[in-house]
């Protein structure tokens, strides 16, 4: 019964292999190999590694490949072009010579062992509670390291694949154009964070137009001498009365955006 | 059964997934093709522990399963960038850092 089983098993096991190599299409070669991973935990319970087979199939066939699946259908599984003839004929032919070399390796061993079934049967061989055991006493520092993997795994994979996007030449116009209109020089700065605009905003409103602060020498070069259209006219002589040097300058549409444009410029 | 066929069918696996690696280009084959390898691998570690009545080759098996799973986010991720930039997906045009 037992060699139906692992002659089923291994032979589903081979083909799932031969199609994930041999299949053209992505994701055919996707299934293949789920198809490949659930006969190997048939193997894995022949062996009497029931915590391993659960694993495998729960975390690989389960998780990991639809991980696969998932980016299978992002980047679009295309046919692939033919591979380059070198390694085309190269490639098995050194499989071939690994095949002999690890059959030989492995079967003209000296191991009496593998003649056998194995080791005789102990109740409780392979189990979870055994292996949770192991993994917690004797295997502690290995499975802490795993866990300290997986984490520096799923950051770098966040770090990976995250979005950033550079600026397009329009979006690049669009800043210029922007840093080069005239706009108050605390935008964008602590005091107006810490809520000087609110006070300012209201001036405006008493006067109706924006009012820029000149406060030390560095700030008055960031305005340069804008095509100013019209309005500046607007009370210059009772802004100076509240704020210590005011100048009215044209309302600009855009001075709003003008931190998030920062930022991103920045990132870049 | 007797232990030497196991250890004959994942010899087969892991030269099946060798050769993937190296006739393959799309990437995301290679890395089901790594799969391939790193079973095999799991596949003799759970037969030598069968061999020899300890679970310390199950415990193995285990972290090479938490290797492999870090291995496929992390290439993955790669994947999905490579995308996004509009670059070929393919293993053989992707030589920028060659040298």
């Amino acid at each position: 019964m037992s060699a139906v089983l692992f002659f089923i098993a291994a032979i589903a096991a081979i083909v799932g292999a031969i199609g994930v190599v041999a299949l053209r299409n992505p994701l055919y070669a996707v299934l293949a190999l789920v198809c490949h991973l659930i006969s190997l935990a048939a193997l894995f319970l022949l062996l009497r590694a029931e915590f391993v087979a659960a694993a495998q199939v729960v975390v690989y066939a389960g998780a990991v490949m639809v991980l696969y699946v998932f980016v299978v259908a992002y980047v679009g599984g295309g046919d692939e072009i033919a591979a380059g003839s070198a390694l085309r004929i190269l490639g098995p032919i050194f499989a071939l010579a690994l095949a002999i070399e690890l059959f030989i390796a492995m079967l003209g061993s000296a191991l009496k062992g593998i003649s056998g079934k194995g080791a005789p049967y102990v109740p409780g061989f392979g189990t979870p509670e055994q292996i949770g055991k192991d993994f917690l006493t004797v295997y502690l520092f290995p499975f802490e390291v795993a866990s300290l993997l997986l984490l520096v795994a799923a950051i770098g994979a966040v770090v990976l694949a995250r979005r950033r996007r550079g600026l397009d030449e329009e979006d690049v116009d669009e800043i210029a154009r922007l840093l080069a209109a005239p706009r108050p020089s605390y935008t964008g700065t602590i005091a107006e964070g810490v809520g000087v605009r609110k006070v300012l905003d209201l001036i405006e409103e008493a006067h109706g137009g924006a009012i820029e602060i000149v406060g030390g020498g560095a700030a008055s070069e960031a305005v340069p001498a804008a095509p100013t259209p019209s309005s500046t006219s607007t009370s210059t002589s009772t802004a100076t009365a509240q704020a210590p040097v005011a100048t009215a300058i044209p309302e600009d549409p855009a001075e709003h955006e003008e931190p998030d444009e920062h930022e991103e410029d920045e990132e870049k | 059964m007797s232990l030497g066929w196991y250890l004959c069918v994942s010899v087969l696996i892991f030269s099946i997934g060798a050769a993937g690696v190296l006739v393959r280009r799309n990437p995301l084959v290679v890395l089901l093709c790594l799969e391939l390898m790193l079973n095999a691998a799991n596949l003799a570690l759970v037969t030598f522990s069968r061999l020899w009545g300890g679970e310390s080759g199950q415990i193995f098996a285990l972290i090479v399963m938490v290797v492999a799973a870090c291995e496929v986010t992390v290439g993955l991720g790669m994947l999905v960038a490579i995308s996004r930039r509009n670059l070929p997906v393919d293993v053989d045009q992707l030589h920028e850092l060659n040298g």
